[in-house]
């Protein structure tokens, strides 16, 4: 095989026709002094400009300081005090010292850890399922292009101007009993799983990312003597980090916040999410507790955000300029 | 048949196969199913009947769905008067930021990350009514409130915005960045060398540059906001009486909860009712940004 792999190709970071996502490389590299925003490099030199532009930037950064982490800092701060303390003055810093034991407890007697367990299985089964089917399908259409291709290709992306709440009964009623299958998948991972694959956004990005890769390495694996599922897995994933990412962050994400949908196919609680079981437990629970949970339930996003920040952010501009 | 095996005719139709099976048992199917049961009477007992539109007769002549449409558009109102303009402003400021840039989009963006349902039970701590809770203690400083917040049929839909305006706007101020990157700077020079000041760049050639997006982003909100569910169903459930009752709110009820009964019919005609009014959003859309391309 002619070491295809080593070729790196002109990584499309935009499959969309679509203005870039934002990405914080401006000013990396700064010796291109045409790169520049609204305030030309001679205003930012005037003082009015730049102590007014300073100035309102400073009160910008406090506050979304206070309005966007001060929730989140009230809630690490409310979820290790006591109940008591809480209720009687909220905005007080541990007036009667720190209650760890809140972390502890609702891990344990209120089986945080299962239910953390279980976002865990239904995040990363869904994970794997929308992998499988945008690369796989994406990889038909967009290299083995059989003659029903277009077709199945346009049926896939018509699904993507019906609104979900069309699908929340249909969808329900044939989970409860697929087709051919004989057995409900209620109360089965599965009936998250699978619905979940259903995703034409994914299999949009996967086809348009690989419609961008070079065609000539496919021929000559081909040539070398490559089957296509050699191709696939030797040549085309390798090359497919980037979309990888993204795909994965989308599905990984959506699937730890879902709600309605687990909500409806796990009725059994020992199954539910940290989402679903939440509203539960939020009505039978002490407030100490509930907000312990709640720190606990929050934290594997905001750690993945914080830890794949530029491939989030990435995501989130492309969400906006390929929904519309 | 043999030339088609022999070319990987069936090798590339194994590749399709999770996404024709996914697709047509999870998506597909299930959007031919509404249409078909739109006009027929199911349940889980007896096998479905056709009934024409009594469906969509029982939805009209539900006195709840005008309280639901009506709340939904209340809803989408205060969304839009206090969300639409907030994460604009942000983000023009945010491009103009020359360090730590990183920092300002990150923390903007944090509530975005949160799972909303831990947002919401949160911010319903929040809103706890009693003098002593979190919102009215801060009001209190000011000498404001206490407010009743949730518990009031007047506060208690903007409460539900705030907080959904909260965990939404970090996403929207990173498109409007994304779009802000992609203004072409030489614009800018050229408006400079007519002797324009910062205002009048922000005015006449920002805005203009962002019109697109910003269509984008006003529909996407439309879309989104009629389809509230997490907000009334946590904070309220519908009340106080019926207040932040909205549309899908009532597409849930209809099915799944147990005081109505599972009106399968219903629910999937409502949901095809406020399908349409989404379609026809979009199609806006795609109308004003073609006629706005050609032009």
């Amino acid at each position: 095989m002619s070491t295809p792999t080593r070729t790196r190709p002109p990584a499309p970071r935009t499959p969309a026709a679509a203005p870039p996502p934002a990405s914080g490389r401006r000013r990396g590299r700064a010796a291109e002094p045409v790169v520049r925003g609204i305030v030309s490099p001679s205003e930012w030199r005037t003082p009015r400009v730049r102590t007014g532009l300073g100035l309102t930037q400073v009160v910008l950064l406090a506050a979304l300081v206070v309005v966007s982490l001060g929730p989140m800092a009230w809630l690490v701060k409310a979820a290790l005090t006591p109940t008591q303390d809480t209720l009687r003055d909220p905005m007080a810093f541990f007036p009667n010292g720190v209650d760890w034991a809140n972390l502890s407890t609702a891990w344990t007697s209120v089986h945080i850890d299962l239910h953390f367990a279980n976002s865990m299985i239904v995040a990363v089964g869904a994970w794997l399922v929308q992998l499988v089917v945008a690369t796989t399908g994406g990889y038909a259409l967009s290299v083995l292009r059989p003659r029903y291709g277009p077709v199945l290709y346009w049926l896939v992306l018509s699904t993507l101007f019906v609104p979900a709440v069309v699908l929340l009964v249909p969808l329900y009623l044939t989970v409860l009993s697929p087709p051919l299958l004989g057995a409900s998948l209620i109360n089965t991972f599965w009936a998250v799983w699978l619905p979940a694959g259903a995703n034409a956004f994914n299999v949009l990005l996967a086809k348009r990312f690989f419609d961008n890769l070079p065609g000539e390495i496919f021929e000559a694996a081909r040539i070398d003597g490559a089957g296509p599922l050699r191709v696939f897995w030797s040549v085309l994933l390798p090359m497919s980090r980037p979309i990888l990412g993204v795909i994965s962050v989308f599905a990984f994400v959506a699937a730890w916040k879902d709600f309605l949908w687990p909500l409806l196919v796990l009725p059994d609680p020992d199954l539910q999410p940290l989402s679903v079981r939440l509203p539960t437990l939020a009505s039978s629970i002490e407030l100490d507790i509930l907000l312990a949970a709640l720190m606990i339930s929050a934290l594997i996003p905001v750690v993945l955000f914080l830890v794949f920040q530029r491939t989030f952010l990435r995501t989130a501009g492309l969400g906006g300029a390929l929904k519309g | 048949m043999t030339t088609w095996f022999r070319r990987g005719g069936f090798s590339t139709f194994l590749f399709l196969l999770p996404l024709i099976v996914v697709f047509g048992v999870f998506s597909w199917f299930p959007i031919v199913r509404a249409a078909v049961m739109s006009v027929q009477q199911t349940n889980l007992v007896t096998a479905p009947r056709f009934v024409g539109l009594d469906n969509f007769r029982t939805v009209f002549e539900d006195p709840l769905l005008w309280t639901a449409v009506q709340n939904t558009a209340w809803f989408a109102l205060i969304a839009l008067v206090l969300g639409y303009p907030v994460p604009l402003v942000l983000a023009v400021i945010m491009s103009e930021v020359r360090r730590f840039r990183g920092l300002y989009t990150a923390i903007a963006y944090l509530p975005v990350v949160v799972p909303p349902v831990v947002a919401v039970l949160m911010w319903k701590v929040f809103y706890d009514a009693r003098p002593e809770g979190v919102f009215n203690t801060i009001l209190g400083w000011f000498g404001l409130g206490p407010f009743q917040w949730l518990q009031s049929a007047t506060t208690a839909m903007p409460a539900l915005v705030l907080e959904a305006t909260w965990a939404a706007a970090g996403g929207t101020v990173i498109i409007y960045l994304a779009a802000l990157v992609a203004v072409p700077h030489e614009l800018y020079e050229a408006a400079e060398v007519d002797g324009a000041g910062l205002w009048r760049k922000v005015w006449h050639v920002t805005m203009p540059q962002l019109r697109g997006v910003l269509l984008v982003t006003l529909i996407l909100q439309i879309i989104s906001t009629s389809q509230v569910f997490l907000e009334p169903f946590l904070f309220t459930g519908g009340g106080p009486a019926n207040s932040t009752l909205t549309v899908l709110l009532l597409i849930y009820e209809y099915a799944f909860a147990s005081s109505l009964g599972g009106d399968y019919g219903a629910a999937t005609a409502l949901s095809l009712m406020l399908a349409v009014f989404l379609a026809a959003l979009s199609a806006l859309y795609f109308w004003l940004t073609r006629s706005w391309s050609t032009s």
